[in-house]
């Protein structure tokens, strides 16, 4: 299993920062990269619960591959988004299922912002990600 | 010339916090440990355990003895008439549940019970779960811009229904001292209960509860530089009395049948099962300790460095405040930054502090605020923690501007 091109692009750009400043700017110019959602689609149907800032995920499917779109109102969380879908956006179910996102995170060096301490919600995004690529299509 | 904090050295969590580079201004949250309070701890488990109130043998004697001793230190502390007025709990939050228990057969479907706007969710969902189950009116108390509750508001309020009045001594979110005498003489006056959440009060200054006189009063061992895992319910006689039992079985028992059962009076009435012994007795090393400060150099450091903790953030551009703070904690937010990205940035650079709706949702919507972020001060803190927070919120900033 080869990394996405975008997942290549983070490990490349996080593995090369030098603290935390270099790395919360990086994050905030990841978090500009994610997609906008209308104000449609920031809704409370796509809300991911569980995290104190406003997060909303969105599943779309085609054929085996999911498709995932996801913003928060926190920049540096859509920073944490945006190198989260990196990895696994337009994988195929089974193989979004193998991927191991708590070493994913730990190779960008971001490990902390999954303690169970965190509030920021990344930890309630994975969860709400593996129920929408486990819901039967 | 930075402030220094004389008590700072008696306090080995926070030297090594510091040594890891984390500056700890989250002690509203939990208080740092003095060593009296390790060594007292150490001191019981090393030198041999027993249960409390249960056996003949000599080391149950002994540690029922140490464990009475923390419950007269407590009734010192507070000024409590005797000891038996002060319940041990698991904290302010079993306190306040068990309050909403025991008290639930004095009330009757269509009175009242009055919260205030600010009070933590300990001060809140017990009251507001007992007035469904009982179909009682949950009156809650505005604020006024300063972060006190409005006492003319509160007079127009709290009226003939009213039952019980339960509010906090010292906002954990506004950080200002609540007009308690003048709200408690307002609940006399109807013959209602009252309650006072002392979880952030007791720890700053010291409290006459004979002089306050409320009903019960409540607060928590871990903010008090206790170890965690204990709180303390005092109750005035009168009112432990009306008290129905809530938690049943161990040692709360005077005579049991299969069928039928008698149970103690306060305070062991409402200590079922084993306690916190150990946190208990080095509970006691806690309030020694405390007692043997000079109380108004404590104040005179915490007013100092709450001052500079204010003068700071009012010093930045776009830093809001929450209320008028008066000691121990600020709440604040800054304009057009997410409170969430700044506690991220800040906790990157080593800075403990806590952000989000600090367990007072309704007051935070109130304030029409997703969150903030909130310095809460110990009195081991001193002007290089003050410093090193400031130096993080700029660089924080900038990055986020």
């Amino acid at each position: 299993m080869s990394l996405p091109v975008a997942a290549q692009e983070a490990l490349a750009a996080f593995a090369a920062c030098l603290g935390w400043e270099q790395r919360a700017r990086l994050l905030m110019q990841w978090g500009e990269r994610l997609a906008p959602l209308s104000d449609a689609e920031r809704v409370d149907e796509h809300r991911v619960h569980g995290c104190e800032s406003l997060v909303w995920l969105i599943a779309e499917r085609s054929g085996e591959h999911l498709h995932f779109r996801a913003s928060s109102d926190a920049r540096l969380l859509r920073g944490l988004l945006a190198v989260l879908l990196a990895r696994v956006d337009g994988l195929p179910r089974a193989e979004l299922a193998s991927v191991d996102l708590v070493d994913w995170f730990n190779q960008l060096g971001l490990q902390r912002q999954l303690s169970p301490s965190r509030s920021n919600g990344l930890n309630a995004v994975l969860q709400r990600m593996r129920e929408l690529a486990g819901r039967p299509a | 010339m930075s402030l220094i904090s004389p008590w700072r050295a008696d306090f080995p969590g926070i030297l090594a916090l510091a040594a890891e580079g984390q500056t700890y201004l989250d002690s509203a949250a939990t208080a740092q440990k003095p060593q009296a309070v390790l060594d007292a701890l150490l001191g019981y488990l090393a030198s041999g355990v027993a249960n409390v109130h249960r056996a003949q043998h000599l080391p149950g004697e002994r540690a029922t003895r140490a464990f009475e001793a923390t419950r007269s230190q407590a009734a010192q502390w507070l000024n409590a008439a005797r000891a038996e007025e002060i319940i041990f709990t698991r904290g302010t939050t079993e306190s306040l549940n068990l309050l909403a228990y025991g008290l639930e057969h004095l009330l009757q479907p269509g009175e009242q019970i009055v919260i205030s706007a600010l009070e933590h969710h300990a001060n809140l969902l017990p009251w507001q779960q007992l007035a469904k189950r009982r179909g009682l009116e949950l009156v809650i108390l505005p604020l006024d811009d300063a972060g006190s509750i409005d006492l003319q508001q509160a007079a127009r309020l709290i009226g003939t229904r009213t039952r019980l009045l339960a509010v906090s001594q010292l906002s954990n979110v506004l950080g200002r001292w609540q007009p308690l005498d003048e709200l408690l003489a307002l609940a006399r006056t109807q013959g209602a209960l009252t309650v006072v959440d002392g979880a952030q009060g007791a720890v700053h200054g010291r409290h006459d509860l004979q002089a306050l006189g409320c009903d019960f009063y409540v607060c928590s061992s871990h903010k008090l530089y206790g170890p965690d895992g204990v709180g303390l319910l005092y109750g005035r006689r009168e009112a432990l009395g009306q008290l129905q039992h809530w938690q049943f079985g161990g040692e709360m028992v005077l005579d049991a049948d299969y069928h039928e059962a008698r149970f103690r009076p306060a305070p062991l009435g409402f200590e079922a099962g084993t306690p916190a012994v150990s946190a208990v007795i080095a509970l006691g090393a806690a309030l020694n300790w405390l007692n043997g400060l000079d109380h108004a150099a404590v104040a005179r450091h915490e007013a100092t460095l709450h001052a500079e903790l204010l003068a700071g953030l009012q010093a930045r551009d776009g830093v809001r405040l929450l209320g008028q703070p008066q000691l121990a904690l600020a709440s604040f937010c800054v304009d057009g930054v997410h409170n969430a990205d700044l506690a991220h940035l800040l906790s990157e650079q080593g800075i403990a502090v806590r952000a989000g709706h600090h367990c007072a949702m309704p007051l935070m919507k109130g304030l029409g605020l997703s969150g903030a972020i909130r310095v809460s001060l110990g009195l081991y803190n001193d002007g290089e923690d003050l410093q090193r927070f400031f130096s993080a919120l700029d660089n924080a900033l900038e990055l986020l501007r």
